[in-house]
């Protein structure tokens, strides 16, 4: 008999991520609604520690796999161990964050215990045929699909960072299993050979809450500066368009649209950026948008709630000293 | 070295969605195109057997008019196509179903190398991982740097906040991002040629698969999303609309 | 009849949509605005194939159909007709007469660099004496035993200065009228042979324009092109084909326009609604919209006929009419739906406008192709 709702909780630098939080939040209102548990899952190393936390946003049970051959991700072991667990404990709804990891490793577990995985779902909801409903965007957001799993469990989903709250830490104990960690040879045919942290001090652009991008607008590379120092006052992390991407003056890992990340951040500062359908589609469910662009035809000021008509460079160093007064 | 490349006929970005009066996408009116990330699959399967011989396959599975976007690979250079067509597979919405024909297509060209694109633009399919599970092979995805050495593969993958390298023994699943490389652009002697080129198209039942194989999700509801509507200009002086700008921010929408 | 597209035809132009978008697009501007031609861009052409498309393979082509050809002119110049123009006149004026016209050799020594995109082609016929009428050419050539020994002139030529092979005509005895020319391969570097005047033009500003001069221009034997007294054949002969190439390129600049207006006319707020919401709006556009496929199934018609190696030289004046006229009124009516944006260089439309009217000049002004067209129907009946 299938049981339980699960959510994979993911850790960076001994902290649970933000994602994983919003994840065991809703996990919680899900669970309350169906009466039945939630479980967290942890793997790593030396990451025991974690289960408290995870109990605190609301997990019945923390499953921990606390091993050296998890220490750092690999599809393989998180697999095998992942797989294995789902497999003996038959939950009805196992949800990821829809990061680097949760794509990566939501497939594969599905596959191998034979289900589909429904892929950055911005909505979860009960449902009594089903268990639950699950939404996500396709076309990168320029239309929604609602999908279910009529038979198949666990219901697997990978939820896109900022869809949920993550709701107020409360006191309560978990029980915490701790899961016997053996990977299967056959899952050992990758190795990890160097790890390189490129860390910018800033939040990771999908899970960021502000976000300040720029466009063709920006005119060259070393303008981004301006958007940095904007960004580092806010706490934001610092996008691009596609055009800026195509100039070549920010990485493409940094590029927000269709053919880039798809953000949902509570504010989004567009900054030089036209708004072509392929941008619009990657951030038109931020909660806040507001437009700095020179022209005031721009696509971008018919879905942003605030617009300044004018020169970026000289509205956005004056938002800076703004919000540095704000601060102060 | 056998390389099979899977690539997917999707919607140009810049198509607008349009929902039928079946409640469904319509498709009519809109220009397709090769999955973006699996034109630079594409280019680093040519780039490899430029660099160590070999044949390059490109597979696809989807209506027979997926057949544009395999004719589109060959015109880049890849020397044969496999196109998996079926009824059967066209009314089922999710990977699981198209992971088990591209797997079961794919085994019997016996590659070295499968790459794809690290997600499809329209469904947001993750094909990779799906398929390397059911042929119990690694997959590394994201991937921006790709050097292949004997039966050994060394990859560069994106993480969340910065990258790692992996090494993995052959075959393999590598799902591209965009980084990796620079697509070539199909010439006009490539379209010339890509006519002359063999593409197959096989059913579920060629591939010895069950043609009433059911997907594992169904898709119950098409929306279009809430439309924004253009908000409040802010007038005056640069310095002035940004102080305006940054007190609205604070005190009305309540987000800094 | 097929009313669409193969998919190799759908293929080519995906692949030159996605040129003109990705190469040819930066930079648009300010090569415009700075009269400046990019060599570059056309060797770019030259790699995928553009440069030599409907040649055989074996002097360096890609052996596609005219309509290929048509279709490639025809999205270079929906982006940048100037690049539209270069490959128009290197490939049908420069390239074409020696294909047509050439012996093995000099296929083999000029066609194929033209075809693979190494070599760039012009071709040297208007004169100030001689527009279409090709009779008053002034040009003189003669026979210096184990040479020929030009001596005059030639304006208005595309592509000229940065060309490396330029078929040019001249005139033995002018009281032979149109049976005393014929024509030459010069290349570019030959003593006597120098540029004049960089032409300054109101549109089509990134393409180049020079004037020829000969003096004493002393030519190899065997680079005269066809017999002597051929060169009226090779002419009239080619300026038929040449006018698909304008044709497509005028279609090209139409459908860039109308394009540009519709996304216009959908942004642009008026009154509280987007003026696309105006039934005259839409009327417009409408019209741009109709008159834009009738020349298109025109160009195609004509390209086709050419494919199939029928007569084509009324199909493709009709042609060229009827897409220029378009392309003139479209990129008119897209500056006015522009307002006060349409007529600055801010926005593309104005560019557009410019270009639009050599395409009733050029190759035969519009009056020339009411004449070819209206001799030919009386022929016909």
């Amino acid at each position: 008999m299938a049981k339980g709702i699960w959510v994979f909780v993911e850790q960076s630098n001994g902290n649970i991520r933000k994602v994983s939080l919003e994840l065991l939040s809703q996990g919680r209102k899900l669970a309350d609604e169906k009466g039945e548990e939630l479980a967290a899952v942890i793997m790593g190393q030396n990451i025991s520690a974690l289960a408290g936390e995870a109990a605190k946003y609301g997990a019945d049970k923390v499953y921990v796999a606390d091993d050296e051959k998890l220490a750092s991700y690999s599809t393989g072991a998180y697999t095998s161990v992942f797989a294995k667990l789902i497999r003996e404990n038959e939950p009805n709804l196992v949800l990821l964050g829809n990061t680097a990891v949760g794509k990566d490793l939501a497939p594969r577990v599905a596959t191998r215990v034979g289900v589909d995985a429904a892929i950055d779902c911005v909505g979860i909801e009960a449902d009594a045929a089903n268990y639950v409903n699950l939404t996500r965007p396709i076309y990168a957001g320029k239309a929604l699909i609602k999908v279910v799993s009529p038979e198949a469990r666990p219901v697997m989903a990978t939820v896109r960072p900022n869809t949920f709250p993550v709701a107020e830490p409360v006191s309560k104990e978990a029980a915490v299993v701790n899961v016997p960690v053996a990977v299967d040879p056959a899952d050992l045919g990758a190795i990890l050979k160097e790890l390189i942290s490129q860390a910018t001090g800033r939040p990771e652009l999908t899970e960021a809450n502000i976000i300040v991008s720029g466009g063709r607008g920006m005119k060259g590379p070393e303008d981004f500066v301006i958007l940095e120092e904007l960004a580092d006052c806010l706490g934001a992390s610092v996008g691009a368009s596609r055009a800026a991407v195509d100039a070549g003056w920010r990485e493409h890992k940094y590029q927000v649209g269709q053919t880039g990340k798809t953000v949902s951040p509570v504010l989004y500062i567009a900054c030089g950026i036209s708004g072509a359908i392929q941008h619009l589609a990657g951030m038109g469910s931020s909660k806040v948008i507001v437009a700095i662009n020179k022209d005031p035809e721009a696509n971008i000021f018919q879905v942003a709630d605030y617009g300044i008509v004018g020169d970026l460079f000289q509205v956005v160093p004056a938002l800076t000293a703004e919000c540095k007064k704000l601060q102060a | 070295m056998n390389i099979v490349v899977l690539v997917k006929q999707v919607f140009d970005t810049e198509a607008k969605i349009v929902i039928g009066a079946d409640g469904r996408i319509d498709d009519s009116n809109v220009t397709m195109v090769m999955n973006p990330y699996d034109e630079n699959a594409t280019e680093e399967a040519l780039l490899l057997k430029e660099r160590l011989g070999g044949e390059v396959i490109a597979v696809a599975a989807g209506t027979p008019k997926a057949q544009e976007t395999l004719r589109t690979a060959l015109a880049m250079g890849a020397d044969r196509a496999v196109l998996v067509s079926d009824p059967a597979l066209q009314s089922v919405s999710d990977d699981y179903a198209a992971a088990q024909a591209l797997a079961k297509a794919v085994s019997e060209l016996k590659p070295d190398i499968i790459l794809t694109g690290r997600v499809a633009i329209d469904y947001g399919s993750k094909i990779a991982g799906r398929v390397a599970e059911i042929l119990g092979i690694p997959q590394v995805n994201t991937v921006t740097r790709l050097e292949v050495n004997g039966d050994k593969a060394v990859a560069a993958r994106e993480i969340d906040g910065g990258s790692e390298v992996i090494e993995v023994t052959l075959p393999a699943v590598f799902s591209a991002q965009k980084s990796l490389n620079n697509p070539r652009y199909p010439t006009v002697a490539g379209i010339m040629k890509a006519k002359k080129k063999e593409l197959k198209t096989l059913t579920l039942a060629d591939l010895g698969l069950d043609a009433t194989m059911s997907g594992k999700m169904q898709i119950v509801g098409y929306s279009l999303p809430a439309g924004r509507k253009g908000g409040r200009v802010i007038p005056g002086e640069p310095g002035q609309a940004a102080a305006e700008l940054a007190k609205l921010l604070r005190s009305e929408a309540k987000v800094i | 009849m097929i009313f669409e597209l193969s998919e190799d035809h759908q293929m080519m132009r995906k692949l030159a949509r996605d040129f003109a978008e990705k190469e040819c697009l930066p930079g648009l501007e300010e090569r415009d605005e700075k009269e400046e031609f990019s060599r570059e861009l056309f060797a770019k052409m030259g790699e995928l194939g553009f440069n030599g498309v409907v040649f055989p393979e074996e002097y360096g082509g890609t052996e596609a159909d005219y309509i290929s050809y048509a279709i490639i002119v025809e999205e270079l110049s929906r982006v940048d007709a100037s690049m539209g123009v270069t490959l128009s006149a290197h490939l049908s004026l420069g390239s074409y007469p020696i294909y047509k016209f050439g012996t093995h050799e000099q296929k083999t020594k000029y066609l194929k660099p033209l075809a693979e995109g190494t070599a760039l082609g012009a071709f040297g016929l208007t004169e100030p004496m001689a527009g279409s009428d090709a009779s008053g050419t002034r040009t003189m050539y003669v026979d210096g035993g184990d040479c020929w020994i030009l001596n005059g002139s030639k304006i208005f030529i595309t592509n000229a200065f940065y060309a490396d092979t330029y078929v040019v005509f001249a005139q033995s005895d002018r009281s032979k009228g149109s049976r005393g020319i014929s024509a030459f391969i010069v290349e570019k570097g030959t003593p006597g042979f120098s540029f004049g005047q960089k032409l300054k033009k109101m549109g089509i500003r990134s393409s180049a324009t020079y004037e020829l001069v000969f003096e004493d221009c002393r030519i190899p034997k065997e680079n005269l092109l066809g017999k002597e007294g051929e060169g009226f054949k090779i002419a009239m002969n080619t300026l038929d084909g040449g006018r698909i190439g304008i044709a497509a390129q005028a279609l090209g600049i139409a459908q860039g326009a109308y394009e540009a207006a519709v996304k216009y006319a959908k942004e642009r707020q008026q009154f509280g609604q987007s003026i696309a919401g105006f039934q005259n709006t839409q009327f417009t556009l409408a019209d741009m919209a109709t008159q834009i496929e009738a020349a298109r199934l025109l160009v195609y018609q004509a390209a086709y006929l050419d494919s199939a190696g029928k007569p084509y030289g009324k199909a493709s004046a009709m042609a060229k009419l009827f897409a220029s006229e378009t392309a003139m009124w479209v990129t008119t009516k897209a500056v006015q739906i522009f307002g006060g944006y349409g007529y600055s260089r801010e926005y593309p439309v104005e560019r557009m406008m410019r270009d639009a009217k050599i395409t009733e000049i050029y190759e035969g002004t519009s009056e020339v192709q009411r004449l070819v067209i209206g001799s030919q129907i009386l022929k016909e009946f």
